[in-house]
């Protein structure tokens, strides 16, 4: 047995009982010990994981059923690192909303990391599945944290339930692939599907419905409705939580799936994927037009940026491209993917430094003349929404770029139409990026007070930006550890 | 670090500087600063002019770096004879702008100054960038900054202004990313514009290219008919903002021709020649008569702009040496007479808040220094021999007529009509008796708005009276891009 693949997941499962445990005995109102002994694993963790990626530790535990290779370790460092950023954002926003009356909000992230982490390592179906189910739960939980709050209720209320609905849906499509095949493991899936013996029409349905299942976790058009509620409804701290590195894990559920797995039924997911991405990208840019509260329009852009990321998936199999367009493809959405999670957290990041008691900064116009208030959060957020509108010299652009450079690589027929289409649709969302801009920076200011957030969180947001800033500069790096992770997933 | 990034960086790093001052700083101790850094970023520009080589075709003081390794993107800056003195006017013109800032800008005069500088580093990498990705980046990125000049510092309508701008000018340039993403999988992976220049490409994907790259820059220079944001924005931008703006910013348009739209795709461009010819005379003289009617200064330069950048296109695309040198002449010479003319308003404007021709009237008897130097500029705007503005037409025109009588025609009406928006509004505002008390009450130009000016008058009339050193420079290159142009890249 070779436990060594998963000794991460161990300390990790110990760590949030000892944080969970913790609490029994203390009577520190804020938690500073949880809080503490929390950020600490999630940094041994990120570099733990990312010595394993460097050093290109590959292996595999139980049978085959867990796997430990670049992308995996990469994803979960980066994940590990976003949930402790989250944390750090998270810790006076909490404190402030009566949320912190157990340590419930760190055992509780922990636990979601942890099924994180299983989805980013599983090689089996049930797997999988059960990595998702943990962090599903977690973030039910999660999200109906302040339980006196009516709106965080009612989101936890919806998002269990569409929830339930969609892990009932995946869970319905990998049976299928079971009973067309005859095995849970994704190698061995694989390899009976090159064989092609196996029913092709119990296997079209059973991707279908997985493949609904991933769009639901993802929050792809049609599967979309939960996003904005929940992210509106759910306290803004626990939003950052659902925004930030479960975008990780879902892309990873996706690689494992589809690409490990159904890679041979590539013809049959890709078109539904396609359809996916587009309707994402209509839907995400022009409800965010209309939105006056910022954590919906943040919740419809994400939509459309999943539409991006989709679009990467899309072009990795294709006529006359091989493995290469296959790893160009896949690492360009894994690069969307962490771009995005990186600028996400710095979105949130201002708004809850911004927040205070009893005062949320979730309106548009709570930002406004921010510039005058605080010129470093105006520039902050400005950067962002720069970045996530894809112009240059930041790094979204990159990421677009990138996305759009395999789908016309692919030489599918669509593809021209399909670059075209998502240019406009990118276009339609420098709108709405650009009007928070105009309110931080044209309106006059509404409120006179300057933020003053705590020195952690602010120390926090400025490496986050100059990280992304950095990257705007030299995103080669980053482009290159896409492209290994690939590399050692797919040859 | 070469001469060229020297030239680059050093009035990005100035801005930061000036950026960093903060809100406390004193404004005079900001503007102070930030002339001294603008005079600094064009001293930066002599290593360059040093190291220059006239009469050398090529490019040269060649830089390059790897950038992005996976889409082997290259740091990669050179000059010519086309973008050597581009560069120095864009130094120049900054310099001059942050000189000219004073009562016009009081409120956070470090952000609007610094914006300035940064805006200069971004337009000079725009001038010198030998990569496609790269010239994409730099040419986008001008965006921001200019965004926020608009939109903080402009008039009443500044917000309607900056958005038009901004979500005009990106439409344009997606599509011309669109085309940069395809040459870029075309040529096998690279992103050199002399690779790209030397690619065998069919008729059906040259049209398609050039127009791509004509919705980009034709919406920049701006052509007729997609021109109906200029005025919008120069009405409503602050008075440097419209100065940097019609001196420098629409010549990235005009110069994209010459390094994208011509050597890429030349049989493209000579088949479509007779469209830009036409929509060129348009601008040249429907834009004129439009400049004849307007009652509003900065509206009647706006669309003089237009009418003089008729020229420059007119002369690209007479395919002789003499148009092309004259227009990259009429290039440089609109930059310097566009700053001075919107620097002249703005001095008005300053003094008395209003832009409207009727406003004024016998200012020459209040301001005798300063009506001496707006008759100059008035004078080189309508193309007075002796004056910058004089050479480029009519090198132009000479071309015009060699190539096709009517067409030489069409473009000499633009002196008649030059000659008479603009004279006519000199001798509105500038003549006869004292119109009313608020002219009556006006005080003449201060010692740094003379400065300002008479360094703007220095150069418009040596460029006028000795045009020598800018043709020798930028013949050899016109040459040897014409006969590239003359070679067929059909397959």
């Amino acid at each position: 047995m070779n436990l060594f693949v998963i000794y991460p997941e161990i300390f990790l499962l110990v760590m949030a009982c000892l944080v969970a445990l913790l609490d029994l005995w203390s009577q520190d109102p804020l938690r500073q010990r949880a809080y503490l002994a929390s950020l600490m694993t999630l940094a041994a963790l990120a570099l733990w994981h990312a010595i394993l990626a460097v050093n290109d530790v590959q292996g595999t535990a139980f049978g085959g059923m867990v796997v430990q290779d670049t992308m995996g370790s990469w994803l979960k460092s980066a994940a590990s690192l976003a949930l402790l950023v989250t944390l750090v954002y998270a810790k006076p926003y909490a404190q402030s909303r009566d949320m912190l009356r157990g340590s419930e909000m760190f055992s509780l992230s922990l636990l979601a990391l942890l099924g994180m982490f299983v989805m980013m390592t599983g090689n089996h179906l049930l797997l999988l599945y059960l990595g998702l189910e943990l962090l599903t739960l977690s973030s039910y939980a999660l999200v109906a944290l302040r339980r006196d709050d009516l709106n965080a209720s009612e989101a936890a209320m919806k998002y269990f339930v569409l929830g339930a609905m969609a892990s009932g849906f995946m869970l319905y499509g990998m049976s299928m692939m079971y009973g067309a095949t005859g095995t849970l493991e994704l190698p061995a899936l694989a390899a009976q599907l090159t064989l092609g013996q196996a029913d092709t029409r119990v296997l079209a349905l059973g991707v279908v419905f997985v493949v609904a299942g991933l769009a639901f976790k993802l929050g792809a058009v049609p599967f979309h409705m939960w996003v904005p509620d929940v992210y509106e409804g759910a306290p803004t701290a626990v939003t950052l939580m659902l925004a930030a590195a479960p975008k990780l894990a879902a892309f990873a559920l996706a690689m494992r799936l589809l690409v490990a797995g159904f890679l041979p039924l590539a013809m049959d997911w890709q078109p539904m994927l396609a359809l996916l991405a587009v309707m994402s990208l209509l839907v995400g840019n022009l409800a965010a037009i209309a939105q006056r509260s910022l954590k919906r329009m943040l919740a419809f852009s994400t939509i459309s940026h999943v539409g991006f990321l989709l679009l990467g998936l899309v072009a990795g199999v294709s006529a006359q491209g091989g493995a290469e367009q296959a790893v160009q493809a896949y690492s360009a959405s894994m690069f969307y993917a962490l771009t995005y999670v990186l600028t996400t957290l710095a979105t949130f990041g201002v708004m809850l430094l911004l927040s205070r008691e009893g005062f949320e900064s979730d309106q548009l116009q709570d930002f406004a003349g921010l510039n005058q208030r605080s010129p470093w959060l105006a520039a902050a957020m400005a950067a962002c929404m720069f970045s996530l509108a894809g112009v240059p010299p930041l790094v979204g652009f990159y990421a677009k770029f990138a996305v759009l450079q395999v789908v016309l690589a692919s030489h599918a027929p669509w593809a021209l139409a399909l670059v075209l289409f998502a240019l406009l649709m990118s276009l339609v969302g420098a709108f709405y990026y650009l009007r928070l801009i105009k309110i931080m920076y044209f309106d006059p200011a509404t409120q006179t007070d300057a933020p003053n957030p705590g020195a952690g969180a602010r120390l926090t947001l400025t490496l986050n930006v100059v990280a992304m800033l950095a990257l705007g500069l030299l995103p080669g790096g980053l482009l290159a550890i896409c492209t290994q992770a690939m590399v050692s997933l797919l040859v | 670090m070469g001469a060229l990034s020297l030239a680059l960086w050093t009035p990005v790093l100035s801005g930061l500087v000036v950026l960093a001052l903060g809100q406390q700083a004193q404004a005079q101790r900001v503007q102070r600063v930030a002339s001294w850094l603008a005079a600094l970023s064009l001293l930066a520009v002599l290593p360059m002019a040093w190291q220059f080589v006239p009469g050398v075709a090529g490019m040269q003081l060649q830089e390059q770096v790897a950038w992005i390794e996976r889409f082997g993107v290259y740091y990669h800056l050179g000059v010519d004879g086309i973008s050597f003195w581009l560069i120095v006017l864009t130094a120049f013109t900054t310099w001059v702008v942050v000189l000219s800032v004073g009562q016009g800008v009081t409120q956070r005069v470090h952000q609007y100054l610094g914006a300035f500088l940064v805006l200069s580093g971004f337009m000079i990498g725009v001038f010198c960038a030998l990569d496609g990705l790269l010239f994409y980046v730099f040419f986008e990125a001008t965006l921001i900054p200019m965004y926020l000049i608009i939109g903080v510092w402009g008039g009443p309508n500044r917000i309607y202004a900056a958005f038009k701008f901004f979500l005009y000018t990106l439409a344009g340039s997606l599509l011309m990313l669109a085309a940069v993403i395809y040459l870029y999988n075309a040529s096998g992976g690279s992103f050199n514009l002399g690779v790209w220049a030397n690619l065998p490409l069919s008729a059906a994907e040259q049209n398609a290219l050039f127009f791509a790259f004509l919705a980009a820059f034709a919406v920049k220079v701006p052509m007729w008919p997609v021109h109906t944001w200029l005025p919008d924005v120069h009405v409503e931008a602050p008075t440097g903002g419209s100065a940097v703006l019609a001196a420098i910013m629409l010549k990235l348009g005009a110069y994209g021709f010459l390094r994208f739209s011509l050597p890429i795709a030349p049989d493209a461009s000579q088949d479509w020649a007779g469209l830009m010819l036409g929509l060129s005379l348009v601008a040249v003289i429907y834009v004129g008569l439009v400049a004849l009617v307007q009652t509003d200064m900065k509206k009647l330069v706006a669309y003089s702009s237009v009418a003089h950048m008729g020229f420059v296109t007119l002369g690209f695309f007479v395919f002789a040496p003499l148009g092309m040198s004259g227009a990259v002449v009429q290039m440089i010479a609109h930059g310097f007479v566009s700053a001075a003319m919107f620097l002249c308003i703005g001095v008005l404007y300053d003094r008395t808040h209003s832009r409207d021709i009727a406003a004024y009237g016998g200012v020459v008897n209040t301001m005798p220094r300063f009506a001496a130097f707006a008759v100059l500029f008035a004078m080189a705007n309508s193309g007075l021999p002796g004056t910058a503005g004089f050479v480029g037409e009519w090198m132009v025109i000479l071309a015009a007529v060699k190539a096709n009588f009517w067409l030489g025609l069409g473009a000499a009406t633009a002196l008649i009509l030059g000659a008479a928006y603009t004279l006519w509004m000199i001798k509105r505002v500038m003549f006869g008796a004292v119109a009313n008390a608020a002219v009556a009450k006006l005080t003449d130009i201060t010692g740094r708005e003379t400065l300002v000016l008479a360094l703007l008058a220095l150069a418009v009339l040596a460029m006028g009276v000795y045009p020598k050193p800018f043709t020798d420079i930028i013949d050899p290159s016109v040459v040897e891009l014409l006969s590239h142009v003359a070679k067929s890249k059909l397959p």
